[in-house]
């Protein structure tokens, strides 16, 4: 180190390059670092520039207008935010308890020979591309539960009062509540893994004290595991809800593409993500580009506060653990 | 009275514990379902004509060679691109920005990127790349491609090279060697296996990636090697087709959705092997 400093009294050619290519390799790192932060910062404000027509036509109104009609140059994106967060809401509200169970399962259930395969089986769900889970919803789930459902939940959940809104329509397949069920199945492995990570770290002491005074297997998770792992729970949850509200493919496919707001589940919708995937490359006019790049700048501002809420979720379990 | 209270509690465990094993069928259940779709309806689909055609017109028969190709040049330029990047950006986390607050910054924003929903990184590198050259390009895709690899490589290599035990750091300083030198030579040959994972996984998650796509590399129906020229990609092919009324081109989306899916799974497993036989050697 001395070397560096005084490279003249004691340092020979080798030192002073050395400390020359040390000095550099520390600007090329530190560069790569703040390359990742910049290029966050560059997203947001590239879609704000991108999106800046419409935000000075529409004003803030842009977020709770309900038109979108492109031969008028009339935009509002009140019909996909309210789709991304039905759709979401959908998801969020299977996977979850799925996602608790089957955390539940591997870590104090499943005997010790199953926990392997059984955890891996659940992680390649995640790893199937979306654009699979898109496809096999619309020629296979979307013709199932258009078959065999919906007509079902339109006959008796249908005529409930209040809820049946929710449950009455036409029996297409398409729409809001399949998009809901494609994204759970979407995120479950994402919840499962964080949960089942998070509930290992327990320390097995503190298990072991609850079983040895007599608490049961539900008991443990409930009273013990569930209490020790909260945030990171929460955090894995958020970390879900990120992605089922900015997936794109597999809702685009089954959500039928329908510009109008219903309180039908069964009806087609759309959302965020769609709308954009859908009417890219059919945008034809510079306001109508401007609208959907400022949809996507909505999307990420959206998906930016809760994945910062998953993270610093995450982050108080590992501060806890002392890494 | 404390037999009931015995009998309900057991009764409780009984019915959660059910519950979570319902709800691992549940979870199995899907996967199984869609697996078995892609495999029977891709394998009915698959031919030779696949590997040696190009895509075709609607309504005729054809392959999906150009988008092989397309999509094997497109994970190639986000490798390239964002895997150094994100090696060196790893590096700055783990050996360089200790304790740091702008450690910390970059990787708690590394951590959000990595799970950005791809499309606002495509929308991103369209209104960066696409809007200022006028036109769709491979290249544009690759660099959207290369966002998506970048937080990864960089979450794996941060996590791998702090798991390198910092006595061999300390044994190579103590010898006097530069700090560049010890990352290069000593940390960088001992984290090798978990940094070439993470680079895999990228490429397993980049090969499926579509949305972003769509506004950068867009498709292209004929054979093109320039990637300044809007270039065919598997899952763009995919979406078209399988969007599209023609049965022909439905049954190509399957038969390339099928290869995708292996090709995905494989590259999984292969990383999944390599963590496991380090893991092992460590140990």
């Amino acid at each position: 180190m001395n070397a560096t400093i005084f490279p003249s009294a004691v340092a020979g050619k080798r030192d002073i390059l050395d400390a020359r290519a040390d000095r550099g390799f520390r600007w090329l790192v530190t560069g790569a670092g703040v390359l990742v932060l910049v290029s966050l910062a560059a997203a947001a404000l590239s879609m704000l520039w991108g999106g800046r027509a419409a935000f000075q036509k529409f004003g803030i109104e842009f977020l709770w207008r309900d038109a979108w009609d492109p031969v008028m140059q009339d935009f509002g994106a009140l019909v996909p935010i309210y789709g991304t967060i039905v759709t979401a809401v959908i998801a969020m509200i299977i996977a979850v308890p799925i996602s608790f169970g089957i955390a539940m399962f591997l870590t104090e259930i499943a005997p010790k020979w199953l926990r392997g395969p059984v955890g891996s089986a659940i992680e390649l769900l995640a790893g199937i591309p979306s654009i699979i889970y898109g496809m096999w919803g619309l020629f296979v789930l979307v013709p199932f539960l258009a078959e065999h459902v919906y007509p079902w939940v339109d006959a008796n959940l249908g005529q409930m009062p209040l809820a049946g809104a929710l449950f009455s329509g036409p029996p297409l397949g398409l729409g809001m509540g399949t998009a809901g069920l494609v994204l759970a199945i979407m995120v479950i492995p994402f919840i499962a893994s964080v949960m089942r990570d998070v509930f290992l770290t327990v320390p097995t002491p503190l298990k072991e004290s609850a079983y040895a005074l007599g608490a049961t297997t539900t008991e443990v998770v409930w009273d013990v595991v569930l209490p020790y792992t909260r945030s990171a729970v929460i955090g894995g949850i958020f970390l879900g809800l990120g992605r089922a509200l900015g997936e794109t493919m597999a809702v685009t496919f089954v959500l039928g593409n329908a510009h109008f707001l219903t309180t039908s589940l069964l009806e087609p919708g759309n959302s965020i993500a769609a709308t954009i995937a859908n009417e890219f490359t059919e945008a034809d006019s510079p306001m109508y580009l401007s609208s959907l790049i400022a949809l996507g700048f909505v999307l990420f501002l959206v998906t930016f506060v809760v994945l910062t809420i998953a993270r610093l979720m995450l982050r108080q379990l590992a501060r806890k653990e002392g890494n | 009275m404390t037999f009931s209270l015995y009998a309900r509690r057991r009764a409780r465990n009984l019915i959660a514990q059910t519950l979570a094993i319902l709800a691992t069928l549940f979870g199995l259940f899907w996967l199984v379902w869609i697996m078995w779709t892609t495999l029977t309806k891709g394998l009915g689909s698959l031919n030779l004509a696949l590997f040696t055609q190009m895509t075709p017109p609607p309504g005729d028969a054809g392959g999906m060679l150009n988008a092989f190709y397309g999509s094997a040049v497109l994970s190639l330029l986000g490798i390239v691109i964002g895997a150094p990047i994100g090696v060196l950006a790893g590096t700055f986390l783990a050996e360089y920005s200790r304790k740091s607050w702008l450690g910390e910054t970059v990787r708690f924003v590394n951590d959000i990127l990595l799970s950005a929903p791809s499309i606002v990184l495509g929308l991103f590198v369209y209104t960066l790349v696409v809007a200022q050259m006028g036109h769709f390009s491979a290249l544009a895709g690759g660099i959207a491609l290369a966002f998506i690899v970048l937080p990864v490589v960089v979450r794996t290599t941060d996590e791998m090279l702090q798991l390198v035990p910092s006595q061999m750091r300390e044994a190579a300083l103590s010898l006097g060697v530069p700090q560049w030198k010890v990352t290069m030579q000593v940390l960088y040959r001992s984290a090798l296996p978990g940094i070439v994972t993470g680079i895999l996984l990228a490429l397993a998650r980049i090969s499926g990636e579509t949305a972003p796509l769509l506004f950068t590399a867009l498709n292209n129906q004929y054979w093109t090697t320039n990637i300044m020229a809007p270039m065919a990609n598997v899952p763009v092919v995919i979406f078209q087709y399988a969007m599209s009324p023609y049965e022909s081109w439905q049954e190509l989306a399957w038969a390339g959705a099928f290869m995708l899916t292996v090709f995905v799974l494989g590259i999984s497993l292969l990383a999944r092997v390599i963590v496991l036989r380090n893991k092992i050697s460590h140990d």
